[in-house]
């Protein structure tokens, strides 16, 4: 797969440091050893449906507007390109936003001194793809004490075009000292064949607050292989939820690092697969400093002959004493054929900690389906019910009420084509 | 109305029924008591269809009908309600959702439309009213954190809004403080009819004193040994079990 990459390398326009980055990527991405099914990050997960070529994106149609709204400002772009001008956004005082392409020198000075300050790029190989096909990205800088308390709503889609074309994301979020935050980064494209490669970093500065959600909607033959990276100083909150759709392949790294003691770490997620869908969540959490705490849930619901991936990682370094952190994975498998790889990691080397972790596989539970009929419903709409309100617990825990009331009949559909299963959903 | 013949069931290989028949008319009340592992709860699940209690002889029919032969939801259709001993938690789905869902499948059975949500709402806030439920319950996962009196008392919220024929009622009373135990005397009484017909599994004649039964029976070793009237309650609540497995046959009590 290694030369996959070079339909995507073409001439763009744009400013001297982003082609700079550009190459400095594809040097790091040409260097490095490609994963294997030998190479343990990727042992459940095949890039064989990445041996294709690929076209740098064009620009395509608006798609009609079937998009929600969740209350606050709304970009939306389209198989890479930005829909509408970012300066018809109205923004507190306070908070930039800017595209890579259009930053002036301040603002590329400033995206240059954070970018890739929170992705490893010797562990991430495809930030380094990411990096060597990068046309444009987006940059939020809120400045200390600022407040974006609606959430910025940045839509990706990508539409259903031959031949297959590849697309690349990137987001940097910087929060200065006690700013606050709110983002909700969404990809969608339901019957789309696209590659998308989405990088977000999340940088926050000392007593920073941030909700975070990256929803992954796209479905079918959509591949993405990406991932969101955070930097916690000194008493900072990062609330970030994540939720993936199946589709032919999904892949992505959280990875968090703690950089200053007091910071904390609610990270949740869902994954819902069926069909032959795979989905591979891999995070890691860095707590190299004392004293900050994480709250880790992901729960999925797997059906038919889907694979689900999930390996989360907690790692203690020898300083971070009185850390507490917690990690559950919840899998529930709905038919025979399906499957889930879960792998929780604790590795502590700090010897005055609280830490928790645990993984379980269950199938749908007959004790609670029987009591479910004896009331009168029937099996299957027990099943989804049961199903629904596995996730559904995570759901409830989201602040933004627009973002529930979305997401609600989204996964009961999502879990049933049937709508008189799911009518008593949502 | 409900007719049992010489049924037997078990469970995981064991043999708990055997050989028990009882017969409930329309509009009684029967209770049922007996020492524990008589076979009292599997006698409830079997006639609600619980997967695993397999019946390998006898019969059971409800209406006229072979209720051995249905499924778990067409016995609850036909009217069959068992309020379960240990309600199940379901985190995650609200109990208006899991209600409304019940009721619509049990309307839609008997040819009837399903409820618009306003009208739900309505009856669903009447009876948890009736059953001394705060309506927030409603909007709570299924059981989810209640307490074991407010778990029961769902139960019953249930049994009103699906207006069984035949409300099967597992040890409802135990846990149940005073108080409760009166809601829950009181919902029963309220919902008693010439048409529907009450088994009440029980340990104590507590509940007896607040629901008046029409006939008491004996379950012991998987059968009815001894059946009577409400005075046969106070009876074994003065000498125990003891003297009615002294008094059975030999050989026909476990």
């Amino acid at each position: 797969m290694s030369d996959f990459i070079s339909g995507l390398l073409v001439e763009r326009d744009g400013p001297a440091w982003l082609e700079a980055r550009r190459e400095a990527g594809l040097a790091r991405w040409r260097a490095a050893e490609k994963p294997t099914r030998r190479t343990e990050a990727w042992k459940y997960t095949s890039l064989q449906l990445l041996e294709r070529d690929f076209n740098a994106a064009t620009p395509a149609a608006i798609p009609e507007d079937g998009l929600p709204q969740f209350g606050g400002a709304r970009l939306v772009f389209v198989d890479g390109f930005l829909q509408g001008a970012i300066d018809d956004i109205a923004l507190p005082p306070g908070v930039g936003l800017v595209r890579f392409v259009d930053a002036d020198p301040g603002q590329a000075a400033r995206i240059a001194d954070h970018i890739g300050t929170a992705v490893a790029s010797d562990k991430h190989l495809f930030a380094n793809l990411n990096d060597a096909t990068l046309a444009d990205g987006l940059f939020l800088d809120v400045a200390a004490g600022a407040q974006l308390d609606e959430p910025l709503h940045i839509v990706h889609v990508t539409t259903d075009r031959e031949p297959a074309f590849s697309v690349s994301q990137r987001l940097l979020v910087v929060l200065g000292d006690n700013a606050e935050a709110s983002v909700i980064e969404h990809f969608s494209g339901e019957s789309t064949a696209a590659f998308t490669s989405g990088i977000t970093e999340l940088l926050l500065g000392a007593g920073a607050r941030m909700q975070h959600c990256r929803l992954h909607l796209e479905q079918g033959g959509a591949m993405h292989i990406g991932g969101v990276h955070a930097l916690l100083q000194r008493d900072s909150l990062l609330d970030s939820f994540h939720l993936a759709l199946g589709s032919d392949l999904k892949r992505i790294d959280v990875t968090v690092e703690f950089a200053g003691p007091g910071a904390h770490c609610d990270l949740n997620g869902i994954y819902l697969l069926r069909g032959s869908e795979h989905v591979d969540y891999h995070t890691c959490i860095e707590h190299a400093v004392p004293h900050c705490t994480t709250d880790e849930v992901f729960r999925g619901v797997i059906g038919d002959e889907a694979r689900g991936v999930f390996n989360g990682r907690i790692h203690i370094h020898p300083d971070a004493q009185k850390t507490r952190a917690e990690l559950s994975n919840r899998n529930l498998l709905t038919s025979a054929g399906a499957e889930i790889n879960t792998k929780p990691e604790l590795e502590i080397y700090a010897d005055d900690v609280q830490c928790a972790h645990g993984a379980t596989v269950a199938q749908l539970d007959e004790g609670v389906l029987y009591y479910l009929r004896t009331r009168g419903v029937g099996r299957e709409e027990a099943e989804v019910m049961l199903s629904y309100g596995f996730i559904n617990e995570l759901i409830e825990a989201l602040v933004h009420e627009p973002l529930r009331d979305f997401l609600h009949p989204l996964l009961a559909q999502r879990l049933s084509r049937d709508p008189l299963l799911t009518r008593h959903l949502a | 109305m409900l007719k049992i013949d010489n049924l037997h069931a078990r469970v995981d290989d064991k043999e708990i029924l055997k050989g028990l028949t009882l017969t409930v008319n329309a509009g009684e009340v029967h209770a049922i008591m007996g020492p524990n592992g008589s076979g009292k709860s599997t006698l409830g699940h079997a006639l609600a269809g619980r997967p695993g209690y397999e019946v390998t002889a006898g019969s059971v029919s409800f209406l006229g009908r072979d209720l051995l032969d249905m499924d778990t939801e067409e016995r609850a259709h036909l009217g069959v309600f068992l309020a379960f001993q240990y309600p199940v938690e379901i985190p995650g789905v609200s109990n208006m959702e899991f209600l409304k869902a019940a009721v619509d499948a049990t309307r839609e059975s008997r040819g009837l439309e399903a409820l618009d949500t306003v009208s739900f709402m309505k009856l669903a806030r009447e009876a948890s009213k009736a059953v001394n439920l705060d309506a927030s319950f409603l909007k709570r996962g299924v059981n989810e954190g209640f307490s074991g009196g407010e778990k029961k008392r769902n139960e019953l919220l249930q049994m009103m809004l699906l207006e069984p024929q035949l409300c099967i009622m597992d040890e409802t009373d135990s846990g149940l403080d005073i108080d409760a135990l009166q809601v829950v005397a009181g919902g029963v009484n309220a919902m008693r009819s010439a048409e529907r017909s009450f088994v009440l599994i029980t340990h104590y004649q507590r509940l007896l004193n607040f629901i008046e039964p029409d006939f008491v029976h004996v379950l012991s070793g998987g059968r009815i040994v001894r059946s009577g009237d409400k005075s046969l309650a106070l009876e074994l609540e003065e000498k125990g079990y003891g003297w009615i497995a002294d008094s059975a046959a030999p050989g026909e009590v476990a």
